[in-house]
Order: C-alpha cells, then structure tokens, then sequence
C-alpha cells in the first residue's frame, strides 16, 4: 500500500527517473482543524495523475492544476485553503481549518 | 527540488536512517542534512528539536522563514510469538503501514498456514536481533509469555529504547517477569516503560480485540506528545 509519505516520495522519484514531469505538493502550515498534518505530501505528474494527499480529497482538485501549472513554468508556488479564503466557495475546507501548501517541481 | 536531493533523502530512509530537509521558503533553497550532521548546521537546534518530535514543521530564524521536512525512519513492529493475537495483528498493522516480523522458533506456531504474507521466521529471538537489531524506532510486542521466548527480546527492547515495549501476561505473569528484568540489571524506570498487561484498556477479550487494543497502545507511544514539556512543542507541528 502506497500511504506513508516517504512511500510517497520514493515514488515521486521514481515516475522523475521515468522522465515524467513531477511536482511535489506539501502541506507547510495548518490552523485549525486540517484534515491533514504539515508535511503531508501530494504528488502530480505533467498528466494530472496524483499520489497522496494534503487534505481529504476537499483541494487536491486545485492543488492538481495549480501543480501542472508548477511543472510547466518551474516556478515553485505557495498555496493557501480555507473558509476566510477568497475561493471558499470553489475550492475550501469544509472542515472549518486552513492550510498553506507549498508546491515545487522536481527538476 | 533537485531529483538527486530526494534521492539522497530516499537512499537514507532505505538504510534507516533519519534526515531532514530543510527548505528556505523565500528562496526555495534547500539542503539535505543527514541526523549524524546535525550539529554543523545553522539551525542545528531546531532541526534537533524536530527530528525528536518526528515531526515536520516550519521554523523562523532571523526574518526567514524554513520549511523542515523530517523523515524518521519507518516503524517496525516486532512480534514475539507466531499466535492467535498475532493472526490478527499482523494484517491490521499492515493496515496501519508499520512493518512486521513475527519471530517464533516454535515451528508448529510459525507455520506459513496460519500466517500468509507476513514476514515470519521460525528462528529463536536472539538469532533474530543479531541480523536484525531494534532501535527507537522499533516496537516490540511480546506474546508467549514464555520466558525462554520473551525475555531475551524484552531484555534488547529496553536497551534499544523502543519506542514501544509490550508483553503480553497476567498481573502475575509480569511480577515475575519485572523479577526477572531486575535480576539482570535493569532499573526500575527501565522496567517500568513495558506495556503489561499489554494493550489499551478497552475491554478486549478475543485476540483481535486484544491486537487493536495493543496497537492503539502502540500508536499512542508514537503520536502522542504528552511526554514533552508544553514549551518546546513547536506550534506548526502539531
């Protein structure tokens, strides 16, 4: 079973040396009630496939696209989820928390 | 990140051995710093502070802030005793993600009937530990209640400091045992960090009770922070 987050990273370094565009997402802050803790990772690939999470299925859809977004451009992005957020109504936690979440490309 | 950081992070968790990743924030900077080399590092204390709590989180110093990714080592369980407990215990463990051994030289228990795809080695306990050695990040469950069996393998537990040490027994069964311990050097704040009767007390009567009570036990010696003095917890770690 892939879940623990170092499974997670091994994989994220075996779909890079398949030459596979990866980027990792990372839960970097919490406040409140997060579904998942800092250092929770997601991974993406230039496809959209994903492994992980860094919530319970409430922002992986955002995450997935901001990533592709990461993985084109190489630019690493900062993300923030959560009711006080703009995109509350899109994209939130209906848990009531928020949480930041770092996204880099493995390059 | 550079591919050949994470992979020098995976190669470290493959040999078990813990590492962090720190990550500066503003300049998406970062380096690898393996547990040996903590102290020369800028943030020695921090990253100290972190890999002891097992836990990732951010750290602010001077104006800049640093993701910290900790990597412990995965957790291993270690059973004592190929038994009706252990029937139980070992897919629920897998179900948790923790690795399990079961060790039992007797073979009529360790037979791979009554135990599929689990790792099981019909070999006495101290043989085992010679190729495979306990440390912090190691539970030891021990479930014969034979001495014969169990001590050797509680008597490594202690001095590898597992970070979770059970023994399945009677009130009775572990007085004796607690002698045992005694008699062969160990103190009694030692003794006292085994489980036993083993398990939380939820009432468990039938083996797969008794295994989710034992690994409700165990997963509380590796999450819960109660140990630690409330200001040295690190906030974004929780």
């Amino acid at each position: 079973m892939v879940a623990s987050e170092c499974d997670i990273l091994a994989k994220a370094e075996e779909w890079a040396k398949e030459n596979r565009g990866v980027a990792l997402a990372t839960v970097i802050e919490t406040w409140g009630s997060a579904p998942r803790p800092v250092g929770s990772h997601l991974i993406i690939d230039e496809n959209g496939s994903f492994l992980g999470s860094v919530s319970g299925g409430c922002v992986e859809g955002e995450v997935v696209t901001e990533a592709m977004d990461v993985i084109e451009t190489g630019k690493s992005k900062m993300l923030e989820f959560g009711v006080a957020d703009e995109s509350a109504w899109r994209v939130g936690l209906s848990c009531g928390g928020r949480i930041k979440v770092y996204v880099e490309k493995l390059d | 990140m550079k591919i050949a950081l994470l992979s020098a992070l995976n190669a470290e968790r493959a040999k078990r051995s813990a590492a962090v990743l720190v990550t500066d924030l503003d300049s998406g900077e970062q380096r690898l710093v393996k547990a040996g080399q903590l102290r020369k590092d800028p943030l020695a204390d921090a990253l100290h502070e972190q890999l002891r709590l097992g836990k990732s989180g951010t750290v602010e110093e001077q104006g800049r802030q640093y993701f910290i990714t900790v990597q412990s080592p995965p957790v291993r369980i270690l059973v004592i005793g190929a038994v009706h407990i252990s029937q139980a215990l070992a897919p629920m463990a897998k179900l948790l993600d923790f690795d399990v051994a079961i060790v039992d030289p007797r073979t009529a228990f360790a037979s791979p009937e009554r135990f599929a795809k689990v790792a099981l080695h019909a070999v006495w306990p101290d043989a085992y530990l010679e190729q495979n050695p306990l440390d912090r990040y190691s539970a030891l469950v021990a479930l014969t209640h034979d001495p014969k069996i169990d001590d050797v393998a509680l008597s490594a537990a202690l001095k590898a400091e597992c970070f979770y040490i059970g023994a399945l027994g009677s009130k009775r069964t572990h007085a004796k045992r607690v002698e045992r311990l005694k008699e062969a050097g160990f103190s009694e704040a030692q003794i006292a960090r085994i489980s036993a009767p083993i398990g939380m007390d939820i009432g468990a009567s039938t083996p797969a009770e008794i295994a989710l009570a034992t690994l409700a036990q165990l997963i509380a010696a590796l999450r819960k922070t109660d140990a630690v003095p409330a200001k040295t917890r690190v906030s974004a770690a929780r």
